[in-house]
């Protein structure tokens, strides 16, 4: 039966795109965990680890977000692990925004001058309390309006999870658009609800990097 | 039991696999010509242009780069026939991917002007130059240079990007893949191959980039 | 005994060698002055002895401990050699307190309190003690050397070595700090200064070392050696950097 797209219908995405924004904190909470991993790796004295780091980095960001998705989605089962569309797209994006976050906070990491590694050395402080205790506290500075850009990076992207199945934004705007037949209205409205979550944190991240370019 | 990761079906439809790399190097070659045309034309446009075309052009921007490419695309694909304007698969993603890229590359276009330092821009005009030739002989190279590597990533990122046309039945590279995953039942494989492919295609682009940037822009 | 013995040692960056043969004693208790033009060396030497700098050839030992032995422990040897840097190099993000505490709690695991008592206490000695709680960034140049000074005596070091800590500051502010250096002396710490303060070297560095294309060129007795150079090349120095 086909009914006509009203109010009910813009209702139904708006409240779809909660599984969107609740993907992305996923996404990113474990792509924080796994980049950070990665951006302290590439900036170890020990070479194979950083090329390691480097590698992953390299394959990843080569790689189309799409066959990862897939790639986990039929991955997991061979290593028996059942999988459902959201572990799929929670490892799948966190995978993936890994190498991102990770090539974001490692370049934050090296912008903090030699010199500050050297005081906390020449303290007795080990690497790891290098930086636990000087290195990181004044990169997140510097990290925090790309990181935030990322984040906007990721809420478009979780639109591919649409893609093996899993009901967010933009899978809820193709039911829809398939039971109403109104495409052009369902699609227009879909990309509101995105842009209405994207471009505020575009405008964070704009304003932090004009403040982080002042204080410097 | 165990599974056993068997390749064999998988390259014997090469066949597909190539026709499907094709497709994926034509999309990103016409994107990355006509998302360079667009963000140069409206990188000037916002650099050099009027108000009103400033704000048309930044509006362009914003709401390319605030919503997601999938929904860009299928806005065009299946949104624009209800007004009448009926695309087949190929032409709508060309037009999606060009219209998302010109976005991309007018802000990355506009930030290499804008890092030509002022104060050569000012000696330019001191030294008698009009600004055509300020333009062509200050501005240009080193903003070209500046801006150079932001593009080439941005070009494989895009290149990358275009397996979402599989999502509107365009016969690239990753639909070819759920071609031969349909024939062969070997999912995890396929996207094994596939994925090598997109990364060779990657490592090859960038190789390319970084030899024309060598030639162009290194010891001069 | 000597506190810091440094043997032969030779260090190179790829093709240039830094330092030739570079060997040199402190007793426990005596202030060494190395004076010398910029790329003489004299910065790596300081560099080399807490091992900051990585030596191809020779030995250091600080308090019989050898600094270029693989086996090591950097970290300890660290709490013990004191380094102050021409471009101070306090941590922008801690207070003045955090900046002299962190090293106290993190290494020596002291509790707060009592680091905070350790602060208040260097932080008379550089007298600065009305800025406990302020911030690097409000701190005039000055001011901020004396805050990294503290911060080095807060680890209760037995060496102590100042790299051009007066370089980087205005003329007028050079006073305070050398006016700290010289409480520090007296306090009978062990110091090796590299310096372009001749009058300082002169009252208080009970050596001077002059330092030329990575060897050590000229030493001996502060005075005599000021007063009456040997050599045509610290000659020229000294009259060079007099006038």
């Amino acid at each position: 039966m086909i009914r006509e797209f009203g109010f009910i219908d813009v209702m139904y995405l708006v409240g779809a795109a909660r599984w969107t924004l609740l993907l992305t904190v996923t996404a990113f909470a474990g792509a924080s965990v796994l980049g950070l991993a990665i951006a302290i790796a590439r900036i170890l004295p020990f070479a194979p680890v950083r090329w390691i780091a480097a590698g992953y980095t390299h394959i990843v960001q080569g790689t189309p977000l799409l066959v990862w998705l897939f790639l986990i989605f039929f991955g997991l089962p061979l290593i028996g692990i059942s999988v459902n569309p959201w572990l799929a797209a929670a490892v799948g994006f966190s995978v993936y925004g890994s190498a991102f976050l990770g090539e974001i906070w490692r370049g934050a990491l090296v912008s903090i001058a030699k010199t500050q590694w050297e005081a906390g050395a020449s303290l007795g402080l080990s690497m790891a309390e290098q930086l636990r205790y000087v290195i990181i506290p004044q990169s997140v500075r510097v990290a925090i309006p790309p990181t935030v850009g990322f984040l906007v990076q990721l809420i478009k992207n979780t639109s591919l999870a649409a893609v093996i199945g899993l009901v967010e934004l933009t899978r809820e705007g193709q039911l829809t658009a398939a039971g109403t037949y109104k495409p052009f209205a369902v699609y227009i409205t879909v990309a509101c609800i995105y842009f209405l979550m994207c471009f505020p944190l575009t405008q964070w991240s704009r304003s932090l990097e004009r403040k982080l370019d002042v204080a410097r | 039991m165990k599974y056993g990761l068997q390749f064999r079906d998988v390259f014997a439809a090469w066949e597909s696999i190539l026709e499907g790399v094709w497709i994926t190097l034509l999309l990103s070659g016409v994107a990355m010509v006509g998302g360079l045309a667009i963000g140069v034309l409206c990188a000037a446009a916002r650099v050099y242009g009027p108000g009103w075309l400033r704000r048309l052009v930044g509006a362009y921007v914003e709401v390319i780069r605030n919503t997601p490419l999938l929904v860009q695309l299928f806005l065009i694909f299946f949104g624009l026939p209800s007004l009448g304007l009926r695309l087949d698969g190929l032409t709508a993603a060309m037009i999606a991917l060009v219209i998302n890229l010109g976005a991309y590359t007018t802000e990355i276009v506009r930030a290499g002007l804008e890092a030509v330092p002022k104060a050569q821009i000012e000696a330019g005009h001191s030294l008698g130059l009009s600004g055509l030739q300020v333009f062509r002989y200050i501005v240009v190279f080193p903003a070209l240079k500046a801006m150079f590597p932001a593009l080439a990533s941005q070009f494989v990122l895009m290149m990358l990007a275009t397996s979402v046309v599989s999502q509107i039945s365009v016969q690239d590279l990753f639909h070819a893949a759920s071609i031969v995953q349909s024939r062969t039942f070997r999912d995890f494989e396929v996207y094994t191959v596939i994925g090598v492919l997109y990364l060779s295609l990657a490592f090859a682009f960038r190789g390319l980039f970084a030899v024309i940037y060598r030639l162009a822009f290194v010891q001069r | 005994m000597s506190l810091v013995e440094i043997r032969e040692i030779s260090k190179s960056y790829g093709t240039v060698q830094v330092l030739k043969g570079v060997s040199l004693d402190v007793a426990k208790g005596e202030v060494v002055a190395v004076i010398g033009r910029s790329g003489s060396g004299k910065s790596t030497l300081l560099r080399c002895v807490n091992g900051l700098e990585v030596i191809q050839a020779g030995t250091i030992r600080v308090d019989g401990v050898q600094v270029n032995d693989p086996a090591t422990d950097l970290r300890k040897l660290r709490q013990q050699v004191g380094i102050v840097f021409q471009s101070f190099n306090l941590f922008p993000h801690l207070s003045v307190c955090d900046n002299i505490t962190l090293a106290p709690r993190v290494v020596k695991k002291q509790a707060p309190e009592q680091a905070r008592e350790i602060a208040r206490d260097v932080l008379r000695r550089v007298g600065l003690e009305g800025k406990l709680d302020a911030f690097p960034s409000q701190l005039s140049g000055g001011q901020q050397q004396r805050v990294a000074i503290a911060r080095s005596l807060a680890m209760q070091p037995k060496l102590m070595l100042f790299d051009e800590v007066t370089s980087a500051l205005d003329p007028e502010l050079t006073g305070e700090v050398l006016k700290v250096l010289e409480s520090v002396a007296q306090e009978g710490m062990t110091m090796i200064l590299v310096t372009h303060e001749m009058g300082f070297a002169r009252r208080f560095g009970s050596r001077v070392v002059f330092m030329h294309e990575g060897r050590i060129h000229e030493e001996g007795q502060a005075a005599a050696v000021l007063a009456e150079p040997q050599t045509p090349e610290l000659k020229t120095f000294l009259s060079a950097v007099l006038h």
